[in-house]
């Protein structure tokens, strides 16, 4: 596994290091921010007043990419539940399928952006990456994932090579379509061409232009039509076992060869030429380099002439040496055709290293790969870091995504899907996720709480809470704070909760307040303030009785805090002063033992003596209300009801 | 790679730090002028500068950001010889329609005699805690008790290095299994010998923090220190910028008895160590998960760093400047016009971007050579300033530099 050692690429800053020699950095999300500085100065310099913003995935932003990265989301969802149970035979199909339908989400992307590059015409470059992703893609699928035995594999590979060599067929088209098909200039590049591609049918079909034109050289059209249609083609759902096509391949080839020796098509050399390329003459089909178009197309063709029935191991052998004759001794490769000589050489650990160098796209090696190690593939190849190359790979594209303002959530379900950094790297990810409004976080919460991330599940709570509180929202604030369980703050907010009802008499967010529950057992204060609340709702209930042993209560068992005793009792008063009597003689008692337990603690010494003058008439008023309603109280209860 | 987006940052004088707040929305600059300046992003993802202050009488070396639990809190060091706490207030309701904030000094710490070189904030599972080092080789850490009321910090620990310290950098992991955990970088060139990293841990039983390790290979003089994240390891990671860039691996050593006080003891591993940038590096720092670690260097260049999943480490991108003299205003407006359509940036992508947006400077190996045959800054502002109202302003931050040279601060 040897390291491609390539040349990072350089990106210029504009406006740098002119005046100063050093970039300084931040990382954001997503992106990297430079700015020009100076590690060695301390100041009264010039510099550039500029601050970049670099952005490191490209991809990332284009919105046609965005089809495809959620619509392959979903099938790598998909692939994810396929049971480990099934037969490893009918699971084959299924990843052939899965595969299939990658593919189909990229055609529809390339189709797409195909049709905006009128408008756009910079658009073509993710289409010729896309293309060349497909192209890869199919390839792997062929090789790696369908795994076509001798005989079908040279089918597959036809397939291959007709799917993305299609203009083929806009030529036939075209002349086919045109008022003299036979006199028109392309006519036999797409006759041969058709050859090349092995589709020997339609190649006769338009042959029948030709020949019925020329009527005296019919016989040698005829013949031609008869090699055409006598060609072998190897039937892998048929009864015809390999050997016994080879047998038949064998004689037709034989025909050809004796056609040629014959000089049958002597007076015609366009069929001439179509014959040597029957017989797979190799001069003849590097001749035709630009209806080929690419060494692969040349190595297909000359493997359907020369050894139709190409077994898997033999494939590199001809794979290189197609390239080479193709490109010639003195041209250098280009990345793609590495890639895909990789391939043909099965060295699929090689395809995924120079596709994530060539490619600078995470999208591809990551779907790919996990592909890949579904159906087992990666693991045969290297035990030790095989599952590890799949994590990495996904985990990179999906730290990609993570830095796009709504893709993020799709990157969700491909940090599930691996097992040894995924948590860790979705808690570190989502925690940076912007909360933007209270919906985004309430989006943001229940991933996390899907996936009992407790941590990150308080810290946002937290985060909104104190936001609501800075621009004074009590209500949001409080019930941020219940779902982060914070009992410090919720301390604070009630306070501030009580300090608000002491300023203006009135409690706000009273939905909140009134439904509690549970929660205001988090703090001590919380529970008073709901409480307090409980017994104001009593109270305008007119359910004089229960809200006054509440009252009571909430000094008895000290939960009242001791500075908000007076307030209570002062509360008390209205009910003191009923024409009823609501307090029985014992609790008449305890709230005046709660009065004289205040009154005995020690005196605040900051208080001015006019504040001193009201505490002392309050405690006069409550003192004089309490013993009338005591006297009423035992009159009450000493009267025997008859 | 490529650059997105130019802002004119508007700063008088060297940019020497800038930082992102946890959810990136917001960044906060400082500069020699004396000023911090915080930028917010708005919901178009134009940035735009929501308040200027001056914060120090001195250069403002670092400035970060607390995490949002506390609120909106920044903490900036200065060669004045104290670090300041700053929280944003909600202002009146004329100032939000200015788009402009108000930030308050909380406090200031006094406690260092000599310039302070660092600052930073803790790991938020430890409370609101504060560490700044200095020049005179202390590290002091801070904590606000109350997180309402920041305007009181009590210094809690003094840690005295002994060499003069220029960085420091929190463990962030919150794991149980690992105490608190701060590594200080010293850029003391007078003593040669020892090492320049050293790591303090704190311990529970004496409530100290005690020096746990000092990496003795690290003898030259070290600018920044960065943890990564801890990713659930048992080890941990921290990068170092030095004559080079090094990251280092640190495995706690199982303890010989289990009520064992003393410090951890760790095992020292170099997982990498890279001279591309041929002499002094200043800066490093971890992407958020820890993928990606960035170098800045005296060739001018900030270095990507990359490992593969068999932890092989090589460099995946660098930028570097292009040496023109692009004057900031103008060429922000030539960006901006030029800033929405993303797909045009795909495709000019990378190296080819600064040759796109500047073709005047068509020769695309410009680097820093063509800077000195180019006539002087003045005249090319003239030449190229298109918005000719800034230029008088920068023109006479030109004379003022000639006649006042790099005196700054005794």
């Amino acid at each position: 596994m040897e390291e491609v050692d390539v040349e990072p690429s350089t990106t210029l800053i504009p406006g740098a290091g002119f005046y100063q020699k050093h970039l300084g950095f931040e990382w954001g999300p997503g992106d990297l921010i430079v700015y020009e500085t100076n590690y060695k100065l301390q100041g009264n310099e010039s510099c550039s007043p500029s601050v970049h913003i670099v952005r490191r995935d490209e991809d990332i932003c284009s919105p046609i990419l965005r089809k495809l990265f959620s619509e392959s989301h979903l099938i790598f969802v998909g692939l994810q539940k396929i049971k480990e149970d099934v037969p490893s035979k009918n699971k084959k199909s299924q990843f052939v399928s899965i595969s299939k339908n990658y593919r189909s989400v990229i055609r529809a992307c390339m189709e797409e952006l195909q049709q905006n590059a009128g408008k756009r015409s910079h658009d073509t470059h993710p289409v010729s990456i896309l293309l060349a992703i497909e192209l890869i893609w199919n390839l792997c699928e062929v090789l790696f994932i369908d795994a076509a035995p001798a005989g079908s594999l040279l089918l597959q590979l036809l397939d291959w090579v007709r799917l993305h060599k299609s203009d083929v067929d806009a030529k036939a088209r075209e002349v086919l379509q045109s008022d003299s098909p036979a006199q028109h200039q392309s006519y036999w590049d797409v006759v041969i061409s058709l050859v090349l591609q092995g589709r020997t049918d339609e190649a006769r079909q338009v042959l029948s232009k030709q020949a019925s034109l020329r009527a005296e050289s019919s016989s040698v059209f005829k013949r031609m039509d008869g090699l055409l249609q006598t060609m072998p083609i190897f039937n892998p759902t048929g009864t015809q076992t390999l050997t016994e096509f080879e047998v038949k391949w064998r004689h037709w080839h034989e025909e050809c060869d004796r056609c040629l020796q014959d000089n049958t098509f002597a007076s015609n050399r366009h069929l001439e030429t179509i014959c040597k390329i029957l017989v797979g003459d190799e001069d003849t089909l590097l001749e035709q380099k630009e209806l080929l178009s690419t060494w692969y197309h040349f190595l297909v063709t000359r493997l359907l002439f020369t050894h139709p029935t190409i077994k898997p191991p033999d494939l590199h052998y001809y794979a290189q040496s197609s390239m080479n004759m193709f490109l010639g001794p003195r041209a250098s490769p280009e990345p793609l055709d590495i890639i895909l000589l990789s391939a043909f050489e099965f060295d699929l650990h090689q395809v995924i290293k120079d596709c994530s160098i060539a490619l600078n796209n995470w999208w591809f090696v990551a779907h790919l790969t996990d592909l890949l190690d579904h159906c087992k593939l990666l693991q045969s190849h290297n035990l030790h870091f095989g599952s590890n190359l799949r994590e990495f790979l996904v985990l990179e594209y999906a730290s990609g995504l993570f830095t796009h303002h709504s893709l993020w959530q799709l990157a969700v379900d491909y940090f599930d899907h691996c097992p040894e950094f995924g948590r860790v790297y979705l808690e570190l990810q989502i925690e940076r996720v912007p909360l933007d409004t209270e919906r985004k976080a309430i989006k943001v919460l229940r991933i996390c709480e899907d996936r009992q991330m407790s941590e990150q599940v308080r810290s946002i709570c937290k985060i909104m809470a104190k936001r609501a509180l800075r621009n004074n929202r009590l209500g949001s604030a409080l019930s941020w704070t219940i779902r982060a369980k914070d009992a410090a703050f919720a301390t604070l907010i009630s306070e501030r909760f009580l300090q608000d009802y002491s300023n203006k008499g009135s409690f706000t967010d009273l939905d909140l307040l009134d439904n509690l529950g549970p929660a205001m057992l988090l703090s001590d204060s919380l529970t008073f303030l709901g409480k307090y609340r409980e017994f104001h709702r009593l109270y305008g209930e007119k359910r004089f009785s229960e809200a006054a042993r509440l009252l009571l209560s909430l000094m008895t068992a000290k939960i009242a805090p001791r500075s908000l005793w007076m307030t209570l009792l002062t509360d008390a008063l209205p009910l003191l002063e009923q024409k009823e009597v609501i307090f029985s003689v014992d609790q008449t008692y305890e709230l005046m033992s709660c009065l004289e337990e205040l009154n005995s603690g020690t005196k605040h010494s900051n208080l001015t003596d006019q504040d001193e003058d009201i505490e002392s008439t309050k405690t006069e008023l409550l003192r004089l209300a309490l013993a009338r309603n005591l006297t009423m109280a035992i009159v009450k209860e000493g009267t025997i009801e008859t | 790679m490529f650059v997105a987006k130019s802002i004119a940052a508007d700063h008088k004088d060297l940019i020497h730090d800038v930082s992102y707040d946890f959810h990136g929305r917001r960044m906060a600059t400082c500069s020699s002028d004396q000023s911090v300046k915080v930028w917010d992003k708005g919901d178009d993802g134009e940035w735009h500068c929501t308040a200027s202050w001056k914060t120090h009488s001195g250069s403002v070396w670092r400035v970060t950001w607390a995490h949002p639990e506390f609120g909106q809190v920044l903490a900036s060091c200065s060669f004045d010889r104290t670090a300041a706490v700053w929280e944003e207030i909600v202002g009146e309701s004329n100032d939000k329609q200015r788009g402009q904030s108000h930030w308050i000094k909380r406090t200031t710490l006094v406690d260092s005699r000599t310039s302070v070189t660092d600052v930073k904030f803790a790991p938020k599972h430890m409370g609101l805690m504060l560490t700044t080092c200095s020049a005179d080789g202390v590290v002091r850490i801070y904590e606000a008790p109350d997180v309402m009321n920041l305007s009181q910090w009590s210094l809690q620990h003094e840690i005295s290095c002994k060499l003069s310290c220029s960085c420091i950098s929190w463990n962030p992991s919150s794991s149980r299994a690992h105490p608190p955990m701060i590594a200080v970088g010293s850029d003391d060139s007078n003593i040669t010998y020892s090492g320049k990293v050293q790591i303090y841990e704190y311990n529970e039983n004496t409530r100290k923090y005690a020096k746990a390790e000092t990496l003795m290979t690290v003898t030259d003089p070290v600018h920044d220190i960065t943890f990564a994240p801890n990713l659930g390891r048992s080890f941990h990671v921290l990068a170092i910028a030095t004559k080079d860039v090094r990251i280092f691996k640190l495995i706690p050593m199982r303890r010989e008895s289990a009520n064992s006080s003393g410090p951890t003891k760790f095992e020292v591993q170099v997982m990498a160590q890279f001279d591309s940038h041929n002499s002094q590096v200043w800066r490093v720092s971890w992407n958020i998960t820890s993928t990606l670690l960035a170098s800045s260097g005296d060739d001018g260049c900030v270095r990507l760093w990359k490992a593969n999943y068999m932890d092989n480490w090589k460099c995946t991108g660098i930028l570097r400047g292009d040496g023109s003299p692009v004057n900031g205003s103008g060429h922000a407006a030539a960006l901006s016009a030029v800033g929405v359509p993303v797909a045009a940036q795909m495709v000019v992508g990378a190296a080819s971007a600064g040759r796109y947006f500047f073709p005047h400077l068509d020769s695309p190996r410009a680097g820093s050579r063509l800077a000195h045959l180019l006539p002087p800054p003045s005249l090319i502002e003239q030449i190229y300033e298109p918005d000719l109202s800034h230029a008088p302003q920068i023109r006479q931050r030109h004379t003022a530099n000639s006649t006042n040279q790099p005196t700054e601060h005794d």
